[in-house]
């Protein structure tokens, strides 16, 4: 894909997400941050296809270090996407199940 | 999987994201929000795999399977009162990510090799630097909110020289990555400097932040991780990773924007350590007085506040006792501000239970949230929650702050700065023009601080000298809640 389109979507979702996020009130400040934070891990695209390809590409001269450093990778996004998303749905209940009492 | 298949997929898939943050923005629908974030990265996990051909990876599952063990393992572990820290972590581990994706792609490593060499290198080494440098910056800020390292800010000679030489050699190295061809020394050379220079270079500007700016530097990385992860989406030529990546750098920036107007600093001010009483005698005494909380708890309240005041303060102790106990019972409209403080003491559950006593007697209850108490961005807010109490009831300062004057009572846990009216009118100090809660507008104001200090900003608080309607209960903040618990009685 064109480097300017990359470019170009890179500048349009931070000014969409930019004023949608305007709209969380601060009560949700730390959710929120938490679950930026989990989103954050979306590398594990990048780190999923990284490793894929180094094991199935026919050259294989890179493959173990391939594996190494995108295994390494995978962990690291892992570990954010599901902590942070865990964290995040906690502290959400947290604040949800008051309403229930009421 | 054909690849217009694929856009329409990513598209999708960014809009979900988009609407699962504007889910975030009510109570009611914010647990379903956040349950269709992680759907939709689920579903672009499933959807890469497709489309790369690589369902029969199988070390990719194996390195799944350990991290989502480790994160889920994180997450129902961690107490709420370590929130700020995992957050920080977490936000290191992404830029760790970013970082690795990085190295891969200017390697040559497991992409497919892109007509745009050029633009390739060029992010690789920025998503390698903003990547170390959210990582290490977290590592640090993690470490502060540990108390692994001191919360004051650490000051080397030529701090700024340092941070200064550093950033105009990974600009240098940015640059130099314009003309790297494939498996040069060059190359080499600059993946080492990169990872060097922006490692120290995270390590240094994080170790330089007080405690007190932690919310602001917390949402700083957070919006860095984004940053990275953008950065290394567009050196994969992936566009779920732009996309996001961009939405969670803007947040972070939103994030940032909000705690640096409630704390009256410029982010260039944070950054470049010009934090309003660095190296001054009463940061530092602050600083140690946080550290020795729990230590010096067996020394009474009474005798501290002695000690520490040497008859400046002139409240006395005829006032002190004068009827606190009917004060309470009779208040017909209480507000509760808690701070860093109560965070410190965890008396979140005993504040509760003087809120449910207040109310039993006829009392309406509010809390008011200064932005900018405690350690994170809406650190209060959770913390009550934990304790059950109900969100009606936590009000932001620009909702509450014009029903001050209309206040029986204020109760004050553990907050300082942000209820210090110097900030309205002592022009020549640091919180000048600072927004704070109009707690001195109220009636009867207690207030449960651990001493006499002045806050982190190092500016005294007149209300402290004040001598009508001002009750001090000086220690832990759980000694003093249990005090007007007992009072209540």
């Amino acid at each position: 894909m064109n480097p300017i389109i990359l470019v170009v979507i890179f500048i349009v979702t931070s000014l969409v997400g930019y004023f949608i996020i305007k709209n969380v009130p601060s009560l949700l400040h730390t959710p929120l941050m938490s679950g930026m934070n989990a989103l954050s891990g979306i590398t594990i695209l990048g780190a999923i296809a990284a490793v894929g390809l180094a094991f199935t590409a026919e050259n294989n001269s890179h493959m173990i270090l391939g594996q190494i450093i995108g295994g390494i990778a995978i962990m690291a996004a892992t570990v954010n996407v599901v902590g942070g998303f865990g964290v995040t749905h906690r502290m959400l209940k947290m604040f949800d199940k008051k309403k229930k009492k009421i | 999987m054909s690849e217009t298949l694929y856009y329409i997929f990513c598209v999708i898939l960014s809009i979900a994201v988009l609407t699962g943050i504007s889910l975030m923005s009510k109570v009611k629908t914010a647990v379903a929000g956040n349950l269709l974030s992680a759907f939709s990265i689920l579903l672009g996990i499933v959807i890469t795999l497709y489309y790369k051909e690589i369902f029969s990876v199988w070390t990719i599952f194996t390195f799944m399977l350990i991290g989502v063990l480790v994160g889920s393992a994180l997450a129902r572990g961690v107490k709420m009162i370590q929130m700020p820290q995992l957050v920080a972590l977490l936000n290191g581990v992404g830029g760790l990510a970013s970082t690795l994706i990085g190295v891969l792609s200017l390697l040559g490593i497991g992409i497919i090799v892109s007509r745009y060499r050029v633009f390739v290198n060029v992010t690789s080494v920025l998503a390698i630097t903003v990547g170390l440098v959210t990582l290490f910056g977290s590592i640090v800020a993690a470490a502060k909110l540990h108390k692994l390292l001191p919360q004051k800010p650490v000051k080397w000679k030529n701090h700024s020289v340092i941070l200064n030489t550093l950033l105009i050699i990974m600009i240098g190295v940015i640059s130099t990555s314009v003309f790297l061809s494939d498996n040069s020394t060059i190359l080499y050379i600059v993946l080492v400097l990169s990872i060097i220079v922006s490692s120290v270079f995270g390590y240094a500007f994080a170790i330089r932040v007080g405690g007190a700016d932690m919310p602001i530097t917390i949402s700083l990385l957070n919006s860095l991780s984004g940053v990275a992860g953008a950065i290394a989406g567009m050196a994969v030529n992936d566009l779920l990773l732009v996309s996001v990546g961009g939405i969670v750098g803007a947040s972070g920036l939103f994030l940032t924007q909000i705690m640096c107007k409630s704390m009256n600093r410029s982010l260039m001010d944070i950054l470049l350590g010009k934090t309003s009483s660095v190296g001054s005698p009463k940061v530092v005494k602050n600083a140690v007085f946080v550290e020795s909380v729990f230590e010096d708890l067996n020394e009474t309240p009474e005798n501290y506040a002695t000690v520490e005041e040497q008859g400046e303060l002139s409240y006395n102790e005829t006032h002190e006792n004068r009827d606190k106990s009917e004060i309470l019972k009779i208040a017909k409209s209480v507000i509760i501000v808690p701070g860093y403080g109560m965070a410190l003491a965890q008396a979140q559950h005993l504040v509760k239970q003087l809120a449910d006593k207040m109310e039993v007697n006829g009392a309406e209850v509010k809390f008011a949230i200064h932005p900018v108490a405690g350690r994170m961005p809406g650190h209060m807010n959770v913390l009550l929650a934990e304790a059950d109490v109900p969100y009606e009831k936590l009000f932001e300062m620009d909702d509450v702050n014009d029903t001050f004057s209309e206040t029986d009572v204020v109760i004050v846990i553990g907050a300082n700065d942000v209820i210090n009216p110097a900030a309205r009118d002592a022009k020549d100090t640091p919180i000048y023009g600072m927004p704070v809660l109009n707690v001195d507008k109220a009636r009867e104001i207690f207030i449960c601080n651990y001493d006499l200090q002045p806050g982190y900003a190092g500016v005294d608080n007149p209300l402290y000298n004040r001598t009508e309607g001002v009750y001090m209960l000086l220690g832990d903040a759980k000694e003093s809640l249990n005090e007007l618990l007992d009072r209540l009685n």
